[in-house]
């Protein structure tokens, strides 16, 4: 708290706060939420159930709207943007994996890691998905419907997904929480390992120290408070 | 566990949640369009009904030969219905030296209970229509007596002993049509002065009729508590035994609304089904969590089912209520329409309502609430599980069989309601079929799609299942809605054109064979079109296949009739274009074979097959010949028709009368006496207050059924909002998954406007072939009207089917472009 943010950083949040109403009284889920995340860096936000961890790393992705508070994401201040330029900018820069997959249904595993890509006008989306995919290890998997495919397979369908478009940035939202811990310590070296060659800058949300003892820097929240 | 108390505490929640809400509101209008269409067409038929039975001068009549026995009367006082009395006989008139023979009618006080008599005070004089008939001492006689006794209002006029005042002319009486083919002119007197005539003695030929009216149950009670007191020479007659023409008319009238209701069914259940379903998917998860916490599977489904109830009892309460007011807002805007004060509805509809609602929720619900029993409480450590896949058009057999039974009953017609089940039957099969098939055609085409169309196929694929029955149901709506609208409108113009202008207004009857030559250049000179003239003859049935026939050979009142008066029978060489042969075939000119040609419905009440030899006796001689043929008549026309007819082999040796129809337009009157003038012997009928009667009654049933199809068209657009809102969540979320993924509100728009773009074009196909296949079959079986193809038709369907629903589908998922991603995700998961 209170500490000088460097106008480097690739996300930088200032005054954030995300509020919402209920029958009784306002519940504060994130309060005054300042922070600045480095190029390349590897940030674990943690945080017990409910401390309000997801809402902050939704916030900071653009993924929801703040009830007051700023976030820059590589300079460009996010909720000047509408719903589209956030989306454009999601697109270009930031990649996202979810706690429960989230693959679309309909799509085969290459379908689905085309989509960012088709999404941003990309050209050789069909490569580039299968050789994510490749990397991956799900190469003999291309043509797999996601309920075809095991927790931890679409888990890493859904990382080629996240990587497929060579963001500068990463979000991760309890990578594991759907895995057993082999299956979500294989997923988890193949987050590192991707993160590390390409030089990607990863911000992920979890409530397991050891996973968060990996990271170059732990970031606490607790009610709602950031604390580092 | 208070499984009741528990089920109002979850439907509460569910409530706050939405799903029920849209199970109710589909059950609502449901009830609400059938009940709105039942109260209504209830109204409306028996509206239509009391004012065709002005033309008999009351709801129902006795008629006898001899004086009525006391027990009529104690009838009709029982069921407390308003009575007349008449007594009609022929017998000369005089006016000083002038006498003509009159048809006299002598009614009581009250007479006539339906309808209203026309008078006027000398030809073409301004008319004016009175309730009640003459009083005491005076009579109301028929025009052509002015010319033939020099009267005119103010004389005096000598009935038998009797010297009675000529008060006013008849120009038109409400029940002329049961004296049809009374030749001599009327007279109309009070009851009170037939002892003063002194005419009627023992053995005098008196028509005895007892008129009646009153409520429809009474009447028909009274019906059934007179008919076994029948006696030879007495009958019964409602307006639909009496004319043929009016009966056609009312029964196409009751066949367009009973289409109406029906359809509404069709379209509120498939409402039901498909916001069954969804409410059903959305309570997986609960049912899983509840078999894991110690619910058993009596448990589950005892507390789903409850929930059932009291949505059901919620939504036909309000349905019927919202039903009744509908119709009394309806029956408002209709009262200066109709000639009479619609009558109160029935409860009838209110019954017919809550067991449709009944019927329908619990057919449809039925299947997938067992299926929840089963759910799998592995589901609930396994979010990632697929939730059940959705129930196949089989399981929905319960409630498919449910509707077939309901049609049957609403359509109150097996027919109908057997043609409505097979072509929406066929259409389905067919539509699965074509739509599986198109669908995986979609998919295989996918890879070389641009990317919002591959998104949009490969999610069609990818619940086939759940499209497919989207894809019918949609299909099923539009099909009715747009049966609705332009076959709807199509078929009216098509009734009412069959109607022509030209339509003949005037029997003229009782011409001699001798006189034809003159009667054809009498209609030149008045610049007539020339008639087509028919002999006829009249001669009594007196066997079947040499077996003697009698009223008693039948049940069917109008088949003991039949037999027991004398046909009008006739003889042409050649068949008349305006009758279809329907059976057997036609004689050829001259074949030297005497046999007969029989009109379809009297040979079916008779009983009558092609082969059957007839004997007729006319004039005291007998004939039989074999039925060769049976003939469909427009009784619609007005033309002259016959029931039976021969060939000229057969009849032509037997005197016989001529009769012919014309049309008189309005203020040629005169053209009448001339005919009458030139040839006495010959009289004319004016028809046209039948015919003002049927038109009018057509015009009415039109706008009638126009305003019961908007309930339809609602119950259609219930669908149609049913049917999106099945896939709304998946589409809410896997929007809110392509936006985390960088999806611009255009890719967003473009993905779902191709998806319900395809099912839009699927569902329009197959609306556009199940609408004009219907049409056809609707058109030509059940309302005998010929089927002409008409290209809107099919292009409504399918430009409706595209544009409705993609309009409606992104109206209904708009939520997925408008909203941060991040609160849709967490609300759907």
């Amino acid at each position: 708290m209170g500490q000088e943010v460097r106008p480097a950083a690739i996300v930088r949040a200032a005054g954030l706060t995300k509020q919402v109403a209920t029958p009784d009284h306002t519940l504060v889920i994130v309060r005054d939420a300042n922070l600045a995340v480095q190029a390349g860096e590897a940030v674990a936000i943690l945080g017990a159930s409910g401390s309000g961890k997801s809402t902050l790393l939704g916030l900071l992705a653009g993924l929801d709207v703040p009830s007051s508070g700023k976030v820059w994401i590589d300079g460009e201040d996010l909720f000047a943007l509408d719903e589209d330029g956030r989306a454009r900018l999601r697109g270009r820069m930031v990649g996202f994996v979810f706690q429960s997959f989230q693959l679309l249904p309909a799509l085969t595993a290459l379908e689905n890691v085309m989509l960012p890509l088709e999404l941003a006008g990309g050209r050789d989306a069909k490569a580039r998905a299968s050789r994510v995919l490749e990397e991956v290890g799900l190469g003999d998997r291309l043509g797999h419907y996601p309920r075809q495919l095991s927790g931890g397979e679409q888990q890493r369908v859904a990382v080629a997904r996240a990587f497929v478009t060579e963001p500068k940035l990463l979000f991760a939202d309890e990578p594991t929480g759907n895995l057993d811990s082999v299956t979500g310590d294989h997923v988890i070296e193949l987050l590192f390992r991707m993160n590390r060659e390409r030089g990607t800058t990863l911000v992920l949300v979890t409530h397991d120290e050891h996973l968060a003892a990996r990271c170059g820097r732990r970031i606490r929240i607790v009610s709602g408070v950031v604390q580092e | 566990m208070n499984r009741l108390g528990l089920s109002l505490r979850l439907l509460r929640r569910n409530w706050a949640a939405g799903e029920s809400r849209v199970l109710l509101a589909a059950l609502f209008i449901a009830v609400a369009s059938v009940t709105t269409v039942g109260f209504f067409a209830d109204r409306v038929r028996s509206a239509l009904d009391r004012q065709a039975n002005e033309l008999l001068g009351g709801d129902l009549v006795v008629i006898a030969d001899q004086p009525l026995a006391a027990g009529f009367l104690e009838a009709a006082a029982k069921q407390g219905l308003g009575v007349a009395q008449t007594r009609t006989f022929p017998s000369m008139v005089s006016n000083g030296d002038a006498v003509n023979l009159a048809e006299i009618k002598a009614a009581t006080d009250g007479f006539p209970l339906r309808g209203r008599i026309r008078l006027t005070d000398a030809p073409g004089a301004p008319e004016r229509e009175v309730d009640g008939g003459p009083k005491p001492g005076a009579v109301w006689i028929g025009i052509p007596l002015v010319g033939r006794l020099k009267l005119q209002v103010g004389d005096t006029l000598a009935v038998g002993r009797a010297k009675l005042t000529v008060a006013a002319l008849i120009s038109r009486e409400p029940d002329s049509v049961l004296d049809y083919f009374g030749i001599a002119p009327r007279v109309l007197m009070n009851a009170a002065d037939v002892d003063a005539t002194g005419l009627l003695q023992v053995g005098s030929r008196v028509t005895y009729r007892l008129l009646v009216k009153g409520e429809p149950d009474a009447v028909a009670r009274f019906r059934a508590e007179v008919t076994p007191m029948l006696a030879r020479g007495q009958r019964v007659e409602g307006v639909r035994d009496a004319r043929s023409e009016v009966r056609s008319s009312l029964e196409r009238a009751q066949r367009f609304l009973g289409l109406a209701s029906l359809l509404s069914v069709v379209l509120a259940s498939v409402a039901v089904a498909l916001a069954a379903r969804r409410f059903s998917q959305r309570q997986t998860d609960a049912a899983a969590m509840m078999r894991c916490l110690g619910a058993s599977q009596a448990d589950i489904f005892a507390i789903n089912a409850w929930q059932f109830v009291i949505l059901g009892v919620i939504g036909c309460a309000l349905g019927t209520l919202a039903g009744y007011g509908a119709q009394a807002v309806l029956a408002t805007w209709l009262t200066g329409f109709f000639q009479v004060a619609l009558p109160l509805p029935g409860a009838t509809p209110a019954l017919q309502g809550a067991v449709i609602g009944f019927v329908l929720l619990l057919g449809f619900t039925l299947p997938p609430l067992l299926r929840l029993r089963n759910a799998s409480t592995l589901r609930v450590l396994r979010r990632d599980l697929a939730p059940a896949e959705p129930l196949s058009v089989v399981a929905f057999l319960l409630g498919l069989s449910a509707l077939s039974a309901l049609i049957i009953w609403q359509a109150g017609d097996v027919k109908l309601g057997a043609i409505t089940i097979a072509g929406f039957a066929i259409a389905m099969a067919v539509a699965a079929i074509l739509g599986y098939g198109l669908i995986v055609l979609a998919s295989r085409l996918r890879g070389a799609a641009p990317g919002p169309w591959r998104y949009g196929l490969a999610n069609l694929r990818r619940r086939t299942g759940g499209s497919l029955v989207q894809i019918m149901a949609l299909g099923l709506g539009i099909m009715a809605m747009v049966l609705l609208t332009v076959v709807r409108s199509d078929l009216i113009a098509k009734w009412q054109q069959s109607m022509p202008a030209d339509m003949p207004n005037r029997f003229a009857i009782n011409m001699q064979t001798d006189q034809l030559p003159e009667i054809r250049r009498f209609f030149a000179e008045q610049n007539l079109a020339t008639p087509d003239l028919y002999p006829m003859i009249r001669g009594r049935l007196v066997a079947i296949n040499d077996k003697k026939v009698s009223g008693a050979d039948y049940k069917e009142e109008r088949a003991k009739r039949l037999v027991e008066r004398e046909f009008n029978l006739s003889y042409t060489d050649k068949p008349r274009p305006d009758n279809r042969i329907v059976a057997g075939t036609f004689w050829k000119e001259r074949s030297g074979k005497p046999q007969f040609s029989v009109e379809e419905g009297i040979a079916k009440t008779l009983n009558i097959q092609i082969g059957d030899s007839l004997t007729y006796e006319v004039a005291g001689s007998r004939f039989t010949a074999p039925v060769t043929s049976f003939r469909k008549v427009d009784w619609d026309s007005f033309k002259a028709n016959f029931f039976v007819i021969a060939n000229p082999e057969l009849m032509e040796s037997y005197p016989a009368s001529w009769i012919t129809s014309f049309r008189l337009d309005r203020g040629r009157e005169e053209v009448v006496s001339a005919l009458v003038q030139k040839f006495p012997n010959v009289s004319v009928i004016d028809l046209s207050a039948i015919m003002e009667q049927v038109v009018r009654v057509t015009d009415q049933v039109s706008r009638a059924v126009e305003f019961v199809f908007l309930f339809a068209i609602a119950a259609g657009l219930v669908v149609l909002f049913a049917a999106i809102t099945t896939t709304q969540d998946e589409r809410v979320f896997e929007g809110a998954i392509l936006r985390t993924l960088g999806a611009s509100s255009a890719q967003l728009t473009a993905m779902q406007l191709a998806e319900f773009l395809a099912i839009g074009l699927l569902s329009g196909t197959i609306a556009a072939a199940g609408s004009v296949g219907l049409a056809m079959v609707l058109s030509d079986k059940v309302l005998g009207i010929p089927y002409e193809f008409n290209a809107t038709v099919p292009l409504v369907g399918l430009f409706a089917g595209a544009i409705g629903v993609a309009l409606a589908g992104l109206l209904g998922t708009r939520r997925v472009v408008s909203s941060p991603p991040l609160p849709t995700i967490r609300a759907v998961t």
